[in-house]
């Protein structure tokens, strides 16, 4: 016999997200979830984000990696809050990963925490993490084929980064595909070029940001 | 990879139902999904196939049925379902669509011996 069960198989994730959600809106604390390929240049950005942030915010950073605490001491380096979230083989971050790591930090004394998923393109993008909102790092040496690959990575975020700009007289990268491709997929978020390297273009995804943080402390 | 969590899940929401009717069996577990769910059934059945020792559901079956995509053309304003060999408007045929469903993703009936 047949029995209805018509149950969501991510009603766990979506239940704790919403309790992270909860806490952070508490102490007053907006999470940015960061994601993107391994090699994009995902911490480099944070720490050059962190720089430009950190006289108008407190911040602090959870490091998520399948093993090793490589990010979190570059980061902690900065004299900035960092916990290492190791997966152990996962290839994303869950909020009930975030929940347990949470009681790590003094949310008090932060406005923004930002977490960098792990390096992939494909599962960070399924999974709530109680995040205020998203954003997507992609870099030049990736290739301009990437969001109409891995659409939903470009779908379900709030904007799009693409990194190491400096590098575009190396490569045939097309810009105006991946904008094109990012614009039907995404027709709302912004695409910020900019280089880590170089500082250029981070003034205004700087700025973006700091109107996205300063909108969700209210 | 995350199917090994996501099928705990399914196996704990179908025990428990099958419970709940005094099941004595578990043959087979059927899934909805949206497009874009990222679910990949063979995957949900391999790691099912290894979960399900020792319980009732050994040896259950996955049967996933896919759920077209629902979505509002930003040209003539109207909403439709696509699938992924048509993807634009069925009223219009613009390709500026927003997507409004795709990440579905739910235990929808068992197949149990009683």
């Amino acid at each position: 016999m047949e029995i209805k069960v018509l149950h969501q198989v991510m009603e766990w994730n979506e239940d704790v997200s919403a309790g992270v959600r909860d806490t952070l809106r508490q102490h007053k604390v907006c999470l940015i979830n960061v994601m993107g390929s391994p090699g994009a240049g995902k911490t480099s950005l944070l720490t050059a984000l962190i720089e430009r942030l950190r006289a108008e915010f407190a911040i602090g950073v959870i490091e998520g990696d399948i093993t090793g605490q490589i990010d979190a001491e570059k980061i902690a380096a900065l004299g900035i809050p960092a916990v290492q979230l190791n997966t152990d083989g996962a290839c994303h971050i869950e909020a009930m990963s975030i929940q347990h790591i949470l009681p790590q930090f003094e949310l008090d004394k932060l406005d923004v925490l930002f977490v960098e998923n792990i390096g992939n393109l494909v599962c960070p993008a399924e999974f709530d993490i109680g995040e205020n909102f998203r954003l997507t790092v992609l870099s030049i040496p990736e290739g301009d084929d990437k969001v109409a690959k891995y659409p939903l990575m470009f779908t379900d975020t709030d904007c799009l980064a693409l990194t190491k700009c400096d590098m575009l007289p190396y490569f045939d990268f097309d810009l105006a595909r991946v904008a094109a491709d990012y614009r039907g997929v995404n027709p709302e978020g912004p695409l910020f070029q900019l280089s880590a390297r170089t500082g250029a273009g981070l003034d205004e995804l700087t700025a973006h940001l700091a109107g996205r943080i300063r909108a969700a402390l209210g | 990879m995350h199917e090994l969590a996501i099928t705990q899940s399914i196996l704990d929401i179908s025990l428990k139902a099958a419970a709940a009717q005094h099941a004595c069996r578990i043959r087979a577990i059927r899934l909805t999904i949206g497009p874009f769910s990222g679910i990949v059934p063979e995957c949900v059945q391999m790691y099912l196939d290894v979960l399900a020792k020792g319980t009732i559901a050994e040896g259950a079956k996955i049967e996933a049925s896919t759920l077209p995509l629902r979505v509002r053309c930003r040209a003539c304003g109207r909403e439709g379902e696509i699938d992924r060999r048509h993807i634009a408007c069925p009223f219009c045929g613009s390709v500026e669509l927003q997507r409004l469903s795709g990440r579905e993703f739910l235990v929808d009936s068992l197949e149990v011996d009683v």
